[in-house]
């Protein structure tokens, strides 16, 4: 059981929106799947989802396309959040749980449990217009995963959450994840990707530009952060050879490092300069490697 | 059960549950009982009020007797009563209310009846309108006399021409009949046609609310578009039938009980006396055609905006097209076999509303009828088809454009290559 992207492309006319993407996402794993605006992430999702026919290439799970009568076993959660404003939680909650095949009583079971577990019991008899953005949210995830789904896709689950609301969904997916769930997750905030993702997957303009696990990414990358605090100008290291990154702080400099034998080197350079508050070799994070591998061409 | 079902009930239900649904269906109620019940209701207001009274200052002795006799002819609750003293003091009591007006009757240079009539207002025109047509029998009379006239000659002279229409066609319509059809055919169209704009209004409403609230992006990845898009529209067509039993209904039952108050009035005139079970049927079937039809439109209409105030824009052609074929509709029920409707009957568009005028007012062969059917269906099903189309591609479209461009836009999307 596994989500397999084969080949897969979508054009709109003369726009390329995803160029022959190929994933696998084994099952019972937390798939990162990043990319700027406009990368071609929501058209992927929604040609996973069947909304949208791949131009080229073919989307499986378990070896069987996905299509409508597969829509019990699939979870989405949208970037953009979309529920009936006028209507009662329980009652659209009921009622998108029973297009997945659910029956009325078990869902109304669950959401009960899943209000609990938010800490809202009390949202069930409320129209969801009078519910904060966060806590509509929350709803929001509870529609795309009440069903108990084998695939869930999640658009940026964490948008506009408090850190606390922030805390309590992210241990939710876990949990999902634990049970079994297949998760695709996709966010702009690299933290919660870097946190529980195992592999990823980075788009830039359609194609994947970075693909794999992420300790070997990271590994890969090579360059190493290298962060000085010190007493004395440190600017004259960013002309450094190796270094092929630096940001001037208030307190000192940040510099990204082809390798750890540079860090040695500067290290020899400024010793005897002054006083050395802070000196601590880092490794990557994924911000670094998304903003090196996507922002450049920016440039 | 079946998503198709799941959907559609919801939509019935939901919709049925509003506020605005309920009410609108209450006030419509009210007034078909109001005007079902209009006699009664006049009735109501005046039967405690007084027959009006009328002081009749009769200044040559001998016009009144003639005039009370008139009276009674042309109006019962009218009376008129001699009044003995003279014409200030009748003003006074009609100040205090005693009398209605007065009439002061007299005799012109040439002998013949003359009368001014005094009230307090003179915005019930009934009441001088009935003094006057008394009066004007009272001076025929009294002319025809000084010319020597006689009676049975003057009968003669205001006698009305006799005229008889009669249709040759075998089976066609005789000119009861006709006018039966015409308020029976009159009310049914008003009903298709509003009950067209109505409903596929609200197609196009719930289809932009779903869109616009971004619900959408979630049902469609449940169920995919066209069965969304059907289960919808079946889910308000219910809806449409629910209202409609009801005011039938109620107005069904509420004329049955009011038919004996009513005879030679209003109603009778819109041939509720005896309704011919064919042309029921018809209205049925183009009804239901008719709101396919517009349904259709609506939903792929509705499924091309993103926001809910571009809704009316967006479905204002297919309200000018329903405008149009009623406009059509309104000239042809005088003129049911004129040209131009026959062959406007056909185009899909306006047959709900015309060829429905046709089968109820005049007898066309049934393959004319047969045929305009199926044209209909079949513009139906295409319609059905490429709408499908449209409204798969149309909801995952956002932005602020909202032309007829966008169509085209949306089929891209659907296509594979």
């Amino acid at each position: 059981m596994a989500l397999k992207l084969d080949n897969v492309t979508k054009r709109f006319g003369e726009f390329t929106a995803v160029d022959r993407l190929s994933l696998n996402i084994p099952e019972k794993e937390m798939f990162g799947f990043l990319g700027a605006n406009g990368a071609g992430k929501t058209t992927t999702f929604r040609m996973i989802l069947g909304l949208l026919d791949a131009s080229e290439g073919k989307v499986t799970w378990d070896g069987k396309p996905i299509n409508y009568d597969t829509s019990s076993i699939i979870g989405y959660l949208p970037e953009e959040r979309g529920l009936y404003p006028k209507l009662k939680v329980r009652d659209q909650i009921v009622y998108l749980a029973r297009l997945r095949g659910m029956q009325k009583q078990a869902a109304i079971k669950e959401l009960d449990y899943w209000l609990s577990r938010f800490k809202v019991p009390e949202y069930a008899d409320k129209k969801v217009e009078e519910l904060s953005k966060g806590n509509q949210q929350k709803i929001q995830f509870i529609a795309a995963v009440l069903h108990k789904p084998k695939l869930l896709i999640l658009d940026e689950p964490f948008s506009g959450l408090d850190p606390v609301n922030v805390e309590q969904l992210k241990e939710a997916v876990i949990d999902l994840k634990n049970a079994g769930t297949t998760i695709v997750f996709a966010s702009h905030r690299m933290e919660h990707v870097e946190e529980m993702c195992e592999h990823i997957c980075i788009m830039h303009k359609g194609s994947p530009v970075v693909h794999g696990s992420l300790k070997e990414i990271k590994r890969s990358f090579g360059k190493k952060n290298l962060v000085i605090h010190a007493d004395f100008d440190t600017a004259f290291l960013k002309d450094y050879p190796g270094v092929t990154r630096a940001k001037q702080t208030t307190e000192g400099i940040h510099l990204q490092i082809v390798g750890e034998h540079i860090a040695e080197d500067i290290l020899m350079q400024i010793v005897g300069k002054g006083f050395i508050r802070k000196f601590v070799l880092e490794e990557p994070s994924l911000n670094d490697i998304f903003i090196e591998k996507v922002g450049d061409s920016y440039e | 059960m079946n998503n198709f079902f799941i959907i559609l009930f919801h939509t019935y239900l939901s919709k049925l549950k509003t506020k605005s649904f309920l009410v609108t269906t209450i006030i419509t109620v009210v007034l078909m009982l109001a005007l079902t019940n209009m006699t009664n209701i006049i009735y109501f207001f005046n039967k405690d009020s007084e027959a009006d009274k009328i002081a009749v200052v009769d200044e040559t002795g001998q016009l009144f007797a003639p005039l009370k006799e008139q009276m009674k002819a042309i109006n019962e609750e009218l009376f008129v009563e001699k009044y003995d003293g003279n014409a200030e003091e009748a003003i006074k009591d009609v100040e205090e209310g005693e009398y209605k007006g007065i009439l002061e009757l007299s005799l012109n240079s040439e002998k013949l009846p003359a009368a001014s009539y005094k009230a307090m207002t003179i915005a019930d025109s009934t009441i001088p309108a009935d003094l006057q047509a008394a009066l004007q029998q009272l001076k025929m009379v009294m002319a025809s006399t000084q010319s020597n006239i006689a009676p049975e000659e003057l009968e003669k002279l205001y006698a009305p021409v006799e005229f008889e229409k009669t249709a040759l066609e075998k089976d066609a319509k005789t000119e009861e009949e006709l006018n039966q059809a015409r308020g029976l055919v009159y009310v049914l169209l008003f009903i298709i046609y509003f009950a067209v704009i109505m409903y596929g209004n609200m197609i196009a409403m719930e289809v932009a609310t779903e869109k616009s609230s971004r619900v959408m992006e979630i049902l469609i990845s449940s169920v995919s578009p066209v069965k969304q898009m059907f289960a919808k529209i079946l889910g308000i067509g219910l809806l449409s039938l629910t209202q409609l039993a009801v005011l039938l209904s109620v107005g069904y039952v509420s004329i049955k009980r009011n038919l004996e108050t009513m005879e030679g009035g209003f109603f009778e005139f819109f041939g509720f006396g005896n309704v011919a079970a064919s042309t029921i049927v018809y209205a049925v079937v183009f009804f239901i055609l008719g709101y396919f039809l517009y349904a259709t439109i609506a939903a792929f209409l509705g499924s091309l905006v993103s926001r809910i105030e571009d809704v009316q824009q967006m479905i204002t052609p297919m309200t000018m097209l329903v405008v149009a074929g009623f406009m059509m509709a309104m000239f042809g029920l005088g003129q049911p076999d004129a040209p131009f409707i026959k062959y406007t009957s056909f185009i899909p568009f306006f047959t709900p509303m015309l060829m429905f005028l046709r089968v109820g007012m005049l007898n066309i062969p049934f393959w004319e009828i047969a045929l305009s059917i199926g044209i209909l269906v079949a513009t139906i099903v295409l319609l059905a088809v490429f709408g499908a189309r449209v409204y798969r591609g149309g909801v995952l479209m956002y932005g602020k454009s909202n032309s007829f461009k966008d169509i085209k836009k949306a089929l891209q999307l659907t296509k594979n290559e």
